[in-house]
Formats: C-alpha cells, structure tokens, sequence
C-alpha cells in the first residue's frame, strides 16, 4: 500500500492538534500513515510518541529554523519535493488557515487538484464536503495527480494504534521564492487553557442577548464547566463584547462540535452558517420566535442571566 | 502605488443557494448574486492606501456577464478602472485554473500590490493569494487584520488562532484581508454616476494568452460526482423558563451525556 502524507499541524509549543489526529486515524484506511513535521528544530522530538501512538508508522522530519521564519512557502516547498521523491497516495492537511495555504501552493507547484473542507474521503478518493454553510453536500475527486485534500476539525474521531515510528530526515533547501514573506514576531493572545475553538468537542457561544463584554464570563463559566471553548456571534464581536477570532459564523470560524450551547444568539443565518453541522444544538433566548430554536435540539425560552447560572449551579451539584 | 483588488462576484449568502443539477456549478440564474462581502474590505484598504501614498486602484474580476454589476458596484466605491475576464470556457473551472487565469490577468497589470478578500462566501477555500504568489513569485501577506505600507515594504498582522504572526514582504505582492481590517465605506451618489463612466476593459483568454483547454471543464484538476441538500435539521424541545429553566436544560445535557 502508498505512503498517506500527514502534514502535522501543530501548536508554537509544538503541541500535536487534535485534527492531526483525525488525520493519522483517516489514513490508516487509505494507506500507510506517514507523518510529515514540518518545524523549527526539535520539533519530531517533541511530537513523535504522540503521532506514533496515533498509527504514523514513518516520520519525515523536515526541521530547520526557516521553516518557521517565512509564510508557509518553504513548507510547501519541502512538501514538494517529499512528494515528487515518495510518490505518496494521499496527501492529508489540516483545513485550517495555514494548512490550507500551503495545500494552494503544493497544488500549484505539481500542478494537481485539491479538495478543501473534506470531511471524508473514501480509499478511491471519493471525497465528501458540506458546502453552503453545510446545506448542502457533495462528493467530488480529484481528476488531475494525486489527492490533495485537507480534513475539517472535527469530521473523524481519532483513535490511538500505537506503533515506533522510522524517522527519515528530510533536507530543507530553500530558494529565495520561499523566503518573501518574513515573519518577524508572533505574538500570543488566546488566555487560559481552553481547547481551541474549531477543534472543541463542546462550544459556548455568546451573542448580542449576552449584552456586554464583562458578561461574557457568564458564558466563559459555563464554557468551563462543560470544558468547551468560548465563541461569539458576529453581533457580540462588532459590539466589542469579545474578541474577532472568537467569532463563529459566514465570517468567522466554522465549527463542527458534538455540542453546541448558543446564549442570547438570535440565529441569523450569518451566525447558522458557522455552526449548523455542530451534533447537537441548545439555545437559550428570551425571544421564542427566534431563530435559533429552529435548529436547537433543545431550547430554554427565558432570561440567560437566569437561566445560565442556574444551570452552572446544577452541573456544580452533579459533579 | 499601483493596485489591483481582486472582485469575485458570489450569490447572496444570506439567501439560499444551490448547485446545479445538469454541470454541479454554482446555480448563478436563480441567485441573487453580489460581491463576495470580504472583497469589500480589499477596495475599502486599496482605496485607503491610494487615498495616502497616491497611484490607482483597478478591480479585477474573473465571471460571466452579470459579473458586470458588481463591477459597476465595486467602482461606485471609488476605484479607477476595472478588469472583466469573460469567456465561456472558464465555466466550470477549478481553483487551480482560475489562479493561472487571474496570475496572467494580473501580470499584464503589473501592479505593485494585489489585495483580495481572505475567502469568499460561496467556496470559502482561501487559496487563491497563495497560489496567485506561487504563479507570480511574488510575496504572500494573508488573513490580514492590519497593513502597513512604508515605501515598497508592507507589514501585515496576520490573526492565527493563537493570536497574531507580524508579516512583512516587499512589493510586488499579493495581500488578503479579513473583515476586522477596516469599515468599508458606502458608495456615495457621486460615486454610483462616476462608476458608470469608468473604463471596463474586458479580456478574453486570448487576451491573456492561457490555452482553452486549460481551463473550464476541460482543465479542471477536480471534479464534483454528485451533491444533495441535507435535510434541515428538526426543531428538537422548547421549554419557558418558569423558574427550573436552567436545571432542565442540565438535564437535557446529562441525558446526552455532556454531564
């Protein structure tokens, strides 16, 4: 059987992400997991019992400080090549921001087809993709190279199947069409440690109904308790009550979690768009009519500063 | 500073949308189709940056012929010109097509600088800056939530998930912005009737030079096999808080087992 590139996405502290996971658990059906890290030195030391305890039978180990010091170019440059040497099956990335940037260029670089947001993929490459905010649902191939496909957070669940991986060094030799884009400081923002927002298995958004940023910990307190991460509607973000890369919707983070808490949230369609595939939805909204109870798989029409520390106060007693 | 923003004309994502039946292509006919909102805030930061540092702002657009108005919509915002690439064969063409499209369109442009829409409503994909570098060999500055222009050197803020990268290139480039970057600015009536008389030069793929046959179907690196609405979801139980709101809704999580 091929090789199945997985391209590890990881945290700055090289923290293996949960969709690389996903990643590792898919490819063990189409072929032979092979985890590719591409990172700052040290990087494979750090994650391999984690990607070998997931199936990565093979690590490419890509480790130089440029990979890090420019704008995903010198990864896909890397990539490129460790393709074009190892004539894999598949290549996995993740579908976030940057997985998705370096799949653009790999896909150019080989002149190959992609397929973005996939939440499955079949061992004939038969892809499956929720588009229109989730409304609808295709199944797509790619007709030109290899299948280039990157996994939404969340789609798979991912199961160990531990294994020692063979670590294979991979060169980085970079030309200066990768090096145009410097990064010159990264700067951490997100507080606490609450799992992250498109990988988290329980979401607590706020929106408008939540009515300020100070009363926001509500939501957070609740997020806390049922160890979710916190996200907000667009409505809560213009107003200033949270920060934009909270935002969940059209215009923001679209995500897919088992359970989704929905405070104050109207529902417009901006804000469904963002969440309509999570598994299960409930909603606390002083307006019955709203949208949002259309979706909910349970909804509390009340007050949510009544509603909410109520319930914080009940899961307290049942824990 | 020379500038081309980049347009993609969308249907509204506010309203419903489908694909067809008969080729698994955007349903354009029975949309209401306007410009993809991100690309907005790309003419709004275009426009801002000529506003400072001088130069002209042309928006390009890759459609078919209703593409014409937002066109017009994007010019009532101020922008001097624009570009329409329009020929039947790129119907049906894939991210990787339409990125060489765009990449010949722009270099007979020659801009110092490309800003476009982190992603647009319809694909949210977030490709095209990459591989718009990639075709040109020009620097890639995307998901910008802040630019900076300082003579031929650009610094963006790019948002990640962890906070923020500072990211910093020199010209030519192409940037990507998302809609935290700025507000963007209505059409004034002024503008509208201006907007009807700025030049609109359309290009066919001759024009540009890019063989039919790589692009459209024909080219096409990927292919859709089938598609199907998923069925709505079925409203589940509302109760009224009459004072046990927050203990039922406990409930209801424990016997899904999230408590």
């Amino acid at each position: 059987m091929a090789e199945v590139l997985v391209v590890v996405e990881a945290t700055g502290a090289f923290g293996v992400k949960k969709v690389t996971l996903e990643m590792l658990t898919l490819a063990r059906e189409l072929g032979e997991p092979a985890a590719v890290v591409l990172g700052g030195p040290g990087a494979v030391d750090a994650m391999k019992d984690k990607l070998g305890e997931y199936g990565a039978g093979r690590i490419y180990a890509a480790e130089s400080e440029e990979l890090d010091a420019y704008l995903v170019a010198p990864k896909a440059a890397v990539l490129a090549n460790l393709v074009r040497e190892v004539q894999p099956g598949f290549v996995l990335l993740a579908s976030t921001q940057e997985g998705k940037e370096i799949a653009a260029r790999l896909a150019v670089k080989l002149d190959n087809g992609l397929l973005t947001d996939v939440v499955s993929v079949d061992a004939d490459g038969v892809a499956t993709q929720a588009v229109f905010a989730g409304s609808t649902i295709v199944k797509s191939k790619v007709t030109r190279g290899l299948p280039i496909v990157t996994l939404r957070p969340n789609s798979v669940t991912p199961s160990p199947s531990p294994t020692t991986p063979q670590v294979s060094t991979v060169e980085v030799a970079l030309d200066d069409a990768a090096k145009l884009a410097k990064v010159t400081d990264r700067v951490a923002e997100q507080k606490g440690s609450r799992p992250e927002l498109t990988e988290a298995s329980i979401v607590v958004s706020g929106g408008r109904g939540v009515g300020s940023a100070d009363n926001f910990k509500l939501v957070e307190e609740l997020a806390d308790l049922l160890g979710g991460a916190v996200g907000a509607s667009r409505a809560a973000v213009d107003s200033g009550f949270y920060p934009h890369q909270f935002q969940v919707g059209q215009t923001g983070k679209t995500v897919s979690p088992q359970l989704y808490v929905a405070l104050g949230i109207s529902g417009a369609i901006q804000h469904r768009a963002g969440m309509q595939t999570s598994k299960t939805i409930v909603a606390v909204n002083k307006d019955a009519e709203a949208p949002i109870f259309e979706l909910a798989d349970f909804g509390v029409v009340g007050d949510l500063f009544k509603v909410v520390p109520q319930a914080a106060e009940e899961i307290r007693k049942r824990k | 500073m020379k500038i081309v923003v980049l347009v993609k004309q969308v249907p509204d994502s506010g309203a419903e949308r489908n694909l067809r039946a008969d080729d698994n292509t955007v349903d354009r006919g029975s949309a209401n189709n306007v410009i993809n909102e991100m690309d907005e805030y790309a003419i709004e930061e275009a426009l801002r940056i000529k506003e400072a540092h001088g130069g002209e702002v042309t928006v390009l657009t890759m459609g078919p012929s209703q593409a014409t108005e937002s066109i017009r919509k994007a010019l009532s915002m101020g922008p001097d010109a624009a570009v329409h690439v329009l020929d039947d064969a790129l119907h049906g063409s894939c991210a990787v097509a339409t990125s060489k499209v765009l990449a010949a369109a722009i270099s007979q442009l020659s801009p110092d600088l490309v800003i476009c829409g982190a992603e647009s409503t319809d694909g949210r994909v977030q490709v095209m800056p990459h591989m718009i570098s990639e075709r040109l060999g020009i620097a890639a500055l995307t998901g910008a939530r802040k630019l900076t222009v300082d003579g031929s050197t650009l610094t963006i803020e790019r948002q990640t998930e962890e906070g923020y990268e500072v990211v910093t290139a020199n010209t030519p480039a192409v940037v990507s912005v998302w809609d935290t970057i700025n507000e963007p600015r209505y059409p004034s009536f002024k503008g509208i009737m201006a907007a009807k008389k700025k030049p609109v030069d359309t290009k066919s793929l001759a024009d540009l030079g890019v063989d039919p046959s790589e692009v459209g179907f024909d080219g096409a690196t990927s292919t859709v096999l089938e598609h199907a609405k998923r069925p709505p979801r079925q409203p589940g139980t509302k109760v009224t808080d009459s004072g046990e709101g927050g203990v039922q809704l406990v409930e209801f999580l424990a016997s899904e087992k999230f408590v």
